[in-house]
C-alpha cells in the first residue's frame, strides 16, 4: 500500500521549535545503539563524550575554540539556505581564505612589516573565500547549473591546490621536509583572550558576525529580498528584486565569512599553513545552521552542540580508543534526525488506496 | 421541469451532506450545513469567497474530512476516506485548477488518471463517443498544449464522464470561458441531467445560475442560509442572500475630463518562450489619467505576457516602447517603474502578488519598499510597515484569523483586497491590474471596482485585463481586445456591445486554431 506525504497546513511555531530537540534525542538513541555494538557501555560513552567535556575549564575554552568557526560559517550559510541557494562547498570557501590570507603572512615573513598584516590577512582571507564562493554563483546564473554539485566539487579543487601549496612553492625550507609551511610571526597570529588556553579573539570576530547577520537578515531590505527570493521567486521578482544579485551576494557573504574563518583558524590555533586545516568544519556547518533554524542566534546554540561533538570525540579517542569516525556518526545522524524531523512536523504520512494522478 | 414538481415528490437525492462542521483552527469554515444533490437536477452553491464552498466541497469528494456531520450516498451514510474512492463510487469533480500534462495529448492524459491499462486506440475511441454524445468538441491527439483554457476544461470533463459519474461537480467552471463556450457548457449540463445524473454547479455568476440551475443552496460566512429555487429569484435577490445586505452597483463613469497620458505603450514587441499565445506583436495603447481601460480576452492570448512587460518583470528592448508618466521606461525594472508612481496587480495572487508562506504583513514590503516611507536606508521601519498593514487592512477590509497569518491562510477575496489597497495606498498615478476580481465574492468585487473607479475620478489611470467580459462593460471607459498577442484598437464602451466583444474574442480565437489545425 503506497504512502504519501501530505503537507500540513497549520504547522505550529512550538512544532517547529521542538523539531532540533528532537532530532537531537534520536541521534542520542542511535549513538548509543552505536556503543552497544561497539561493546561499549553507552552511559559511559555518553559521559564521556557529552559531559565530561563540559566539567573542565580547559575543554569549556576549547568548545569555544571549535564552536567559534562553525557558527561563523553557519551563519553565512544561513544567507545562502535562506535564499534557497544550496551551497555545499564552504569547506572549499574556507581553505581558499585561509591559503589567500596565509600569503601575506608568508611574504612579510621576517620583515617585522607591522601591527597591520593581522587585519591585512583576515581581509584578504574574507575576499578569497568570497571569491572562490562566487564561482558556483556565477556557474549557476551564467549556465544553470546547480550550485550544489559545483561548490562541493570546489572543495576539493581548494583542497589539493592547499595541499601543493605545502608540499611546493610554500614549504618551510626547514622544516625537515614536512609538509607545511614557516610558522607566523607574531604580528600574523591571532592574540589570545586569555593567559591559559587558546581561546583566541576569533570568537569575538564571529560574534560581531552573528549580530550583523541577525540584525541584516531580520531587519533589512537585502535581508527582506533573501527571504523573499527564497520563499517565492516569482513574487520577488515582482517585487523588483534581482535574483542573480541576490544570488552573488548570498555567495560572497558564505564564502567571504567561510574564508574568514579559514585565515582566522590557521592565524590562531594552528599557526601555519598545512594539509589538514578543518576538521570538516565548513560541512559540520551545514548541520548548525539546519539545526539552528537559519537564524544566526539559533546557529550560535547548535554550533556549540556540533562542538561538542568534535570534543567529545577527541575524549572518546583517547580513553576509549574510538576513531574519530564516531563523531562523524554523530554529525551525520544529526543532519539526518533534523532533515527527518522537519518533513514530519511540517507532513503528515497517509496510507493511500490504489494510485491517483488527480 | 423541475420548478414544476410539487415538493412532495422531489427527485431522490444521490448525494447529501448532514450537518456538516469542519474547523480550521479559530475558523469555522461550515457549521453544520446541510445539502441535498438530486438525481436529474442541476444544483447551484452560491456563496462568497470564504463563505465555505471550496471547504464543503472537498469534503463531498474526500479531499477533507467533516469534524462532524455525513455524507448520505443513495440514502446511505458513507465515507469517502480519499477522492479515489468518490470517484470510484460515482463523484467526479473537476476543479477549478487542471491537472494535465501540457507535453502529453487528450488521450495520454486522459490514460494517466485511470486505473487499469486501456490501449489509446480503445480509449479515444470512448473519448470520441463521449464527446460525441455529449457535444464537447474536443480531439483526442491534440497535444494538451496547444489548447485553449476552454478546451482543458472540456478535457478534464471527458476525463470526470469516462468514469461515468452519478454526481458531477464543477468548480467555477465559467470563469475561464468565452461567452459561447459558457453556452455550449450550459447544454453539455443540460444533457447531463436528462439522463438522470446529478450536477452542483458552484458559480459566482447569478444570471448563469438562474438559467441553468433547478435549485440553489447559499452559503454564508460558513452556514447554510436558504435554499432557493434560483428560477424565482432576481440576481439581485441571490446576491442580496450571499452577502447579506444590499450588493452596491458600481457608479456607472463619473464625468470628469481626461488629463495627461500617464501610460503608453508604442510597438511593443515581447519574442514568445515557446508556449501558446504568450508573444506580443505590435501593441499600441494610450491611457489618459482619469480613465479606465480594460482588455477583454480569452486567458493565454497575452495577457500575463503584456502584464509582465508593463510592470518590468519581462525586458523590454525598446525603451521607448513603453513610457510611464511621460518618462521612458522600457528599460526600467518593477522598482523603477513604482518610483514613477505606477502601481501593478497581478493575476495570480499567492506567488507572484503576495508570498504565500510569508506574514501579511511582511507582504506589504513587496511593493512598498521603494517608497522611502517603510524602508528608509536599507532599513525597515517595522512601526511604519504595520502602520501601513492596519490601514489596508481596515480601509480595505481584509478579514482573516488571527494577528498576522501568512498569506497562504486568506480567502481569495481578502486577498484580493489586501493587494489592491497595498496599490491604492501608494498612490498611483497609473495602475495595471491583471484579473481584479477573478474568484472574488460578489461584494469584494464590487468594492474592488468602486474603488478603482474612484481612483480614475481622482485623475488615476487605469488599466484593467479581464476575462470577465460583463466586468469590463460595467466599469471600464474603452475596451480592447486580446487574441494571439495582439491588441486591437480600444472602443468606447457606450459604442461597443457585448456580442461586438464576444465576437472578437471568439473569432479571433477560431482564427487562432486555424493556424494550429493547418
Amino acid at each position: 500500500m503506497p504512502l504519501r506525504l501530505e503537507r500540513q497546513e497549520n504547522v505550529s511555531g512550538l512544532r517547529l521549535a521542538l523539531a532540533p530537540l528532537l532530532a537531537l534525542v534520536f541521534t542520542l538513541i542511535v549513538g548509543a545503539i552505536m556503543f552497544v555494538v561497539l561493546g561499549h557501555d553507552p552511559i559511559r560513552a555518553f559521559g564521556i563524550y557529552f559531559v565530561g567535556p563540559l566539567l573542565d575549564p580547559y575543554t569549556l575554552q576549547e568548545l569555544v575554540v571549535k564552536a567559534g568557526p562553525l557558527l561563523m560559517i553557519g551563519t553565512g550559510l544561513a544567507f545562502c539556505y535562506r535564499a534557497n541557494r544550496w551551497n555545499i562547498g564552504a569547506e572549499g570557501q574556507y581553505v581558499a581564505g585561509a591559503v589567500v590570507g596565509s600569503w601575506l603572512a608568508l611574504v612579510t615573513h621576517g620583515t617585522d612589516a607591522g601591527p597591520w598584516v593581522l587585519p591585512a590577512m583576515l581581509v584578504m582571507g574574507a575576499l578569497g573565500g568570497a571569491l572562490w564562493g562566487l564561482i558556483p554563483a556565477f556557474l549557476r546564473v551564467r549556465f544553470g547549473s546547480s550550485e550544489i554539485l559545483t561548490s562541493l566539487m570546489l572543495v576539493y579543487v581548494a583542497q589539493l591546490g592547499l595541499d601543493y601549496l605545502v608540499r611546493g612553492p610554500w614549504k618551510d625550507p626547514d622544516g625537515f621536509n614536512f609538509p607545511q609551511s614557516v610558522t607566523f610571526d607574531a604580528n600574523a597570529v591571532m592574540p589570545l583572550l586569555m593567559d591559559e588556553g587558546r581561546l583566541h579573539g576569533g570568537i569575538i570576530l564571529a560574534l560581531v558576525a552573528v549580530v550583523v547577520a541577525t540584525f541584516v537578515l531580520g531587519r533589512t531590505l537585502v535581508g527582506y529580498s533573501i527571504e523573499i527570493g527564497g520563499s517565492a521567486p516569482r513574487a520577488a521578482a515582482f517585487a523588483g528584486f534581482d535574483e542573480r544579485r541576490v544570488t552573488y551576494g548570498v555567495f560572497a557573504v558564505s564564502g567571504a565569512l567561510a574564508g574568514l574563518a579559514g585565515i582566522i583558524e590557521v592565524a590562531g590555533p594552528i599557526g601555519n599553513l598545512q594539509p589538514s586545516i578543518s576538521p570538516g568544519y565548513g560541512f559540520t556547518a551545514i548541520i548548525a545552521a539546519m539545526l539552528g533554524r537559519l537564524h544566526p542566534v539559533g546557529i550560535v546554540v547548535a554550533s556549540l552542540v556540533l562542538a561538542l561533538t568534535y570534543i567529545g570525540g577527541e575524549a572518546a579517542q583517547i580513553s576509549m580508543r574510538l576513531p574519530f569516525d564516531v563523531t562523524r556518526v554523530f554529525q551525520g545522524t544529526l543532519l539526518i534526525a533534523i532533515l527527518a524531523a522537519d518533513v514530519m512536523v511540517r507532513y503528515r504520512v497517509r496510507r493511500v488506496e490504489g494510485t491517483s494522478h488527480a | 421541469m423541475a420548478e414544476n414538481v410539487p415538493a412532495n415528490a422531489l427527485p431522490a437525492s444521490l448525494l447529501e451532506a448532514v450537518g456538516l462542521t469542519k474547523r480550521f483552527g479559530a475558523l469555522l469554515a461550515n457549521d453544520h450545513v446541510s445539502l441535498a444533490i438530486r438525481a436529474g437536477e442541476t444544483h447551484a452553491l452560491l456563496g462568497e469567497n470564504g463563505a465555505g464552498k471550496s471547504t464543503l466541497v472537498k469534503m463531498m469528494c474526500g479531499l477533507l474530512q467533516p469534524d462532524s456531520g455525513e455524507l448520505l450516498y443513495d440514502g446511505a451514510p458513507i465515507v469517502f476516506p480519499d477522492p479515489a474512492t468518490s470517484r470510484a463510487r460515482g463523484v467526479g469533480v473537476v476543479f477549478q485548477h487542471f491537472a494535465l500534462f501540457d507535453a502529453l495529448t487528450v488521450v495520454e492524459n486522459v490514460a494517466l488518471g485511470l486505473a487499469g491499462h486501456e490501449p489509446l486506440a480503445t480509449l479515444a475511441a470512448r473519448i470520441e463517443d463521449c464527446v460525441h454524445r455529449y457535444g464537447l468538441s474536443v480531439e483526442p491527439y491534440r497535444r494538451v498544449g496547444e489548447l485553449s483554457v476552454g478546451e482543458r476544461q472540456r478535457v478534464e470533463i471527458v476525463r470526470c464522464l469516462l468514469g461515468n459519474p452519478r454526481v458531477l461537480i464543477l468548480d467555477e467552471p465559467t470563469s475561464v470561458l468565452t461567452p459561447d463556450e459558457s453556452e455550449s457548457l450550459f447544454r453539455t449540463v443540460d444533457l447531463l441531467t436528462g439522463e438522470g445524473r446529478a450536477v452542483l454547479f458552484i458559480s459566482h455568476k447569478l444570471d448563469e445560475v438562474r438559467r441553468l440551475c433547478h435549485r440553489a443552496t447559499v452559503l454564508r460566512g460558513g452556514k447554510f442560509i436558504a435554499e432557493v429555487d434560483p428560477k424565482t429569484e432576481t440576481a439581485s435577490s441571490l446576491a442580496r442572500l450571499m452577502v447579506g445586505a444590499e450588493v452596491p452597483r458600481t457608479p456607472r463613469s463619473v464625468t470628469h475630463a481626461l488629463g495627461e497620458p500617464r501610460l503608453l505603450v508604442n510597438k511593443l514587441n515581447v519574442a514568445g518562450d515557446g508556449s501558446r499565445g504568450s508573444a506580443l506583436h505590435d501593441i499600441h495603447l494610450e491611457i489618459r489619467a482619469g480613465e479606465i481601460v480594460g482588455i477583454a480576452g480569452v486567458a493565454g492570448n497575452g495577457q500575463t505576457t503584456l502584464f509582465e512587460a508593463l510592470s518590468g518583470e519581462k525586458p523590454v528592448v525598446d525603451q521607448e516602447a513603453i513610457i510611464i508618466d511621460k518618462v521612458a521606461a522600457g528599460g526600467l525594472g518593477p522598482t523603477e517603474r513604482r518610483a514613477l508612481k505606477a502601481g501593478f496587480v497581478p493575476e495570480e495572487r499567492l506567488g507572484h502578488a503576495a508570498a504565500p508562506d510569508m506574514r501579511l504583513s511582511d507582504n506589504v514590503l513587496l511593493t512598498t519598499h521603494g517608497d522611502g516611507e517603510i524602508v528608509r536606508l536599507g532599513i525597515i521601519r517595522r512601526s511604519a510597515l504595520l502602520a501601513r498593514f492596519q490601514e489596508i487592512v481596515k480601509r480595505f477590509d481584509v478579514r482573516f484569523g488571527g494577528k498576522d497569518p501568512k498569506a497562504r491562510r486568506l480567502s481569495g477575496g481578502n486577498l484580493q483586497k489586501f493587494v489592491i489597497g497595498r496599490e491604492v495606498l501608494r498612490e498611483p498615478v497609473l495602475i495595471v491590474v491583471d484579473q481584479p476580481t477573478w474568484g472574488v465574492d460578489a461584494a469584494a468585487a464590487a468594492f474592488i471596482r468602486t474603488t478603482l473607479r474612484q481612483k480614475a475620478a481622482e485623475g488615476c489611470a487605469v488599466l484593467v485585463i479581464s476575462q470577465d467580459l460583463d466586468e469590463l462593460l460595467e466599469f471600464t471607459d474603452r475596451i480592447a481586445v486580446m487574441s494571439e498577442g495582439r491588441l486591437t484598437a480600444p472602443v468606447p464602451v457606450a459604442e461597443t456591445s457585448r456580442e461586438a466583444i464576444g465576437l472578437a474574442m471568439g473569432g479571433a480565437q477560431a482564427a487562432g486554431e486555424g493556424t494550429h489545425a493547418a
